[in-house]
C-alpha cells in the first residue's frame, strides 16, 4: 500500500470513528454474564440468569445480554471474560466466588470496562463486589430446623469451605440451638457447588445417620429427592424456591433475587455514574427472599419464623448478636454486641457447639 | 466423633448403589478393551445415556424403557466411534477423547428441556424370603433391579470370556489381531460388536445416575464417573472379578468417607475426599495388575 493511500485510509478511518461515535451511542449496551453452572440448574445460576433476563427486559432494547454457561473457576474464566470484552461488553458480571482473582486480573487489563463480581471481597477501580446476606435467611432456616427436628440431628451439606458457607452454617446453628438446645449438626463437605450424584449420596448418608432436617449449600434438588424418598425428612430450597418439592420435604427456602441490583448497576453504566462499590444486601433490600413456609410447619413455628424474617428486614435484629463464643470456647461477641461486616466477610471459624473442623 | 452413628448394614447397602454406575460402564469397557480397542469416550457415552434415559423414561412413564433408551443412546454414540476407528482407521485415543467432549455437549442439548423433569419411580425389588435374612437381606437383597442387572452382566462377561468359544475369539482378536485375521476371524466385525456392547453398558451406567441415584437430569451430572470406570478396568487387570471388587471398593470408600465426615471423624476432610481414589488404586495395584491385551489401541487393517 502506498503511503498516500495509507494516510487516506487512516483519515477515513478517523473520520468514521469521529462520525461513528454518536451512532455507536445508540447501539445497545452490551452486558456480559459469566455463569458457573448451566442456566437450568434449578438453583444458583438459574436465578442469576432470571435476574439478568429481567434486567434486559427492563431496559428494552437499550441493553444486550451476553452470557456464557458452565465456565470453570480459574484461568478459563479469564479467557471467557477477555472474549466478552472483545465482543464489546462494557459491563461484566462474574457470578461465582472462584472468579474473584480472574476478574481482578482481567479488569486490570481493560480499565474502561466495568466488572461486578459476586460473593467475593476484592474490589478495584473498575471492579465492584456484590453479595447477599444469605446468613439472614439461614437464621430463619435454623429456627425452623430446630423446631421441626425430632431426632435433634440436623444435616448440612457444605459445598466449598469459604466464608459465605461458614457464615451460613454458624447462623443456622446458632438459631437452631436457640430454640432447641439439644440440636447437633452433622456437616458433610462435597467440595463442589453442583454435583447431583454427590449431593444425593451426602443427603442419603445424613439421613441414614439419623438427621431428619437437611440444609444444603449446594445448588441441585438432589437432596430433596433423597429426602422425599426417605419420607419424614425436611429440606430447604437453596438459591431457588424449589417449590416443586413442597409442602414436604421442602418447608421453606432462600431465594436469590439479583434483578434490582442488576438494573441499578446497569443504569449507572448507562448514565455514566458507575463507581466501584461493595454491596452486601439482605432480606431488607430484597436481595434475599424467604420462600413461602409450607403447610407442613405448625402455625406457631411459622409465625415465629416470619416474625424473625420481619425483624431482620426492619433491621431490628442481627443474626450474629452476642453472646456468641467461638468453637474453642473463647468469647467472640459479648452480650448484645453485633458482628461487624469485616469479621463476617472473612469468617473462618465455627461457633461454640459445632463439632468438626473447617477444611482449610 | 460418634462412629456408632454409622450403621454398617445401611453402609454396605448404599455401597452397592454407589458402585453400580461405575460397574456398568466399566464392564462394558472391559469387553471393548479385551477386543483390543481403547475407547476413551466412556464419560461421553455415560452422560448421553443419562440424558437419553431421562428423556425416554419421562416421556413413556416407564423406567425400564428409559434404561432401554439409554442403552440405545450410548450405543449410537459408540457406533460413531466404531465407524471412525474401524473403517476410517482414525486414532483411537483422539477419537475417544473427542467422543467424550461431543457426548457432554450433545447431552446438554438433548436434556435442555428436562432439567425440571422427574423420572417415574423405579421401585426396589423386595425379593421374598432372601430379603428377610437378617443382616444379609437388607444389604444384598433389597435393591432396585438395576443393581442385579449390573451383577448379572459382570458374571455373564466373566463366563463369556472364560468359557465360551466366542469369548475366546474375542480375546484372540484383542491379543493379536493379525493372527486372528489369519485364522479367518472377522476382526473388524467382532470389534464393532464389542464397541456397541461397551456403549450400551456405559449408557445404562449413566441412566442409573439420572434415573435412580439422583434422580433428575443436570448437565455434566456424571462428573467424571466414566474416567473412574476407565481407570478401574486398567487397575483390575482386565479381569471381570477384580473389576467388581474395584467398583465395590470405590463405591464403598466413597460412601464411607461421607459417613465418617458426618460422624465427625477427626481426619481432615481433604484426606477423606481423596481416599476412594487412593484406596482403589492401592488395592488393585497390590493385587498386581494383569497384562494389557496385546493389540490394545492398535489400528487394524487387513492389508497390513
Amino acid at each position: 500500500m502506498k503511503r498516500r493511500t495509507l494516510l487516506a485510509t487512516g483519515t477515513t478511518a478517523a473520520m468514521a470513528a469521529v462520525l461513528g461515535a454518536p451512532l455507536r451511542a445508540q447501539e445497545p449496551l452490551k452486558v456480559g454474564f459469566v455463569y458457573v453452572g448451566p442456566i437450568n440448574d434449578g438453583g444458583w445460576t438459574q436465578h442469576h440468569h432470571h435476574s439478568a433476563k429481567e434486567m434486559e427486559e427492563h431496559f428494552g432494547g437499550a441493553v444486550e445480554l451476553l452470557y456464557q454457561e458452565s465456565v470453570p473457576e480459574g484461568p478459563d474464566a479469564e479467557r471467557v471474560m477477555t472474549q466478552m470484552v472483545r465482543q464489546g461488553c462494557k459491563l461484566i458480571f462474574t457470578t461465582s466466588f472462584g472468579y474473584m482473582d480472574p476478574t481482578i486480573n482481567v479488569a486490570a487489563r481493560f480499565p474502561d470496562v466495568k466488572f461486578e463480581h459476586a460473593t467475593g471481597y476484592k474490589t478495584a477501580e473498575n471492579v465492584s463486589a456484590y453479595s447477599a446476606r444469605f446468613y439472614e435467611g439461614r437464621a430463619i432456616q435454623g429456627t425452623l430446623a430446630g423446631r421441626m427436628t425430632k431426632s435433634n440431628k440436623i444435616g448440612y451439606i457444605g459445598s466449598v469451605p469459604i466464608p459465605e458457607v461458614v457464615r451460613g452454617i454458624n447462623s443456622a446453628f446458632i438459631h437452631a440451638r436457640k430454640v432447641n438446645p439439644d440440636v447437633e449438626f452433622k456437616i458433610v463437605w462435597i467440595f463442589e457447588w453442583l454435583n447431583p450424584a454427590k449431593e444425593a449420596d451426602a443427603a442419603k448418608v445424613l439421613i441414614e445417620q439419623g438427621c431428619d432436617v437437611i440444609l444444603q449449600h449446594t445448588d441441585s434438588t438432589a437432596p430433596h429427592a433423597a429426602a422425599k424418598e426417605a419420607g419424614n425428612v425436611y429440606t430447604f430450597g437453596q438459591a431457588a424456591d424449589m417449590a416443586e418439592f413442597g409442602p414436604m420435604p421442602r418447608i421453606s427456602s432462600i431465594i436469590d433475587n439479583w434483578a434490582p441490583y442488576y438494573i441499578e448497576r446497569t443504569q449507572a453504566v448507562l448514565d455514566g455514574t458507575w463507581t466501584s462499590v461493595n454491596t452486601w444486601d439482605g432480606i431488607g433490600a430484597g436481595m434475599v427472599g424467604i420462600g413461602e413456609i409450607s403447610s407442613a410447619v405448625p402455625e406457631e413455628y411459622k409465625a415465629e419464623a416470619e416474625a424473625m424474617r420481619d425483624a431482620i428486614a426492619a433491621g431490628d435484629y442481627h443474626p450474629f448478636t452476642g453472646p456468641i463464643n467461638k468453637q474453642d470456647g473463647s468469647p467472640w461477641l459479648a452480650e448484645g454486641d453485633v458482628a461487624d461486616d469485616g469479621t463476617l466477610a472473612g469468617l473462618s471459624f465455627y461457633v461454640e457447639g459445632i463439632e468438626g473442623d473447617i477444611p482449610s | 466423633m460418634d462412629l456408632s452413628a454409622i450403621n454398617p448394614i445401611l453402609l454396605l447397602a448404599s455401597l452397592m448403589v454407589a458402585a453400580t454406575p461405575i460397574m456398568l460402564a466399566a464392564i462394558g469397557e472391559l469387553v471393548v478393551e479385551r477386543a483390543g480397542v481403547l475407547n476413551l469416550g466412556v464419560e461421553g457415552m455415560m452422560i448421553t445415556g443419562a440424558a437419553c434415559g431421562m428423556i425416554f423414561a419421562y416421556n413413556t412413564g416407564n423406567a425400564w424403557l428409559g434404561f432401554a433408551g439409554a442403552a440405545a443412546g450410548g450405543m449410537a454414540l459408540s457406533f460413531l466411534f466404531a465407524i471412525l476407528t474401524q473403517y476410517f482407521l482414525s486414532n483411537q485415543v483422539a477419537t475417544g477423547l473427542a467422543l467424550t467432549l461431543f457426548g457432554l455437549g450433545l447431552s446438554a442439548l438433548l436434556g435442555q428441556n428436562y432439567a425440571e423433569a422427574r423420572p417415574p419411580a423405579f421401585p426396589k425389588m423386595d425379593i421374598p424370603i432372601l430379603s428377610d435374612i437378617p443382616v444379609l437381606g437388607p444389604i444384598a437383597f433389597n435393591h432396585d433391579p438395576m443393581v442385579y442387572v449390573g451383577l448379572i452382566l459382570v458374571a455373564g462377561v466373566w463366563a463369556f470370556l472364560k468359557f465360551s468359544r466366542a469369548g475366546l475369539v474375542l480375546r484372540a482378536v484383542g491379543e493379536n489381531h493379525e493372527a486372528a485375521h489369519a485364522l479367518g476371524y472377522h476382526v473388524i466385525r467382532i470389534r464393532i460388536l464389542a464397541i456397541l456392547f461397551g456403549g450400551a453398558c456405559a449408557g445404562l451406567g449413566g441412566a442409573y445416575i439420572s434415573l435412580v441415584r439422583v434422580p433428575q437430569w443436570t448437565e455434566g451430572m456424571t462428573a467424571g464417573a466414566g474416567w473412574i470406570a476407565l481407570a478401574i478396568v486398567v487397575f483390575a487387570g482386565w479381569k471381570p472379578v477384580r473389576l467388581l471388587l474395584g467398583a465395590y471398593l470405590f463405591g464403598g470408600v466413597t460412601v464411607l468417607q461421607l459417613n465418617l465426615q458426618a460422624a465427625g471423624l477427626a481426619i481432615p476432610v481433604e484426606y477423606l475426599s481423596m481416599s476412594p481414589y487412593i484406596a482403589t488404586i492401592l488395592v488393585l495395584v497390590i493385587l498386581s495388575a494383569g497384562r494389557a491385551p496385546g493389540s490394545l489401541g492398535k489400528t487394524f487393517h487387513a492389508s497390513r
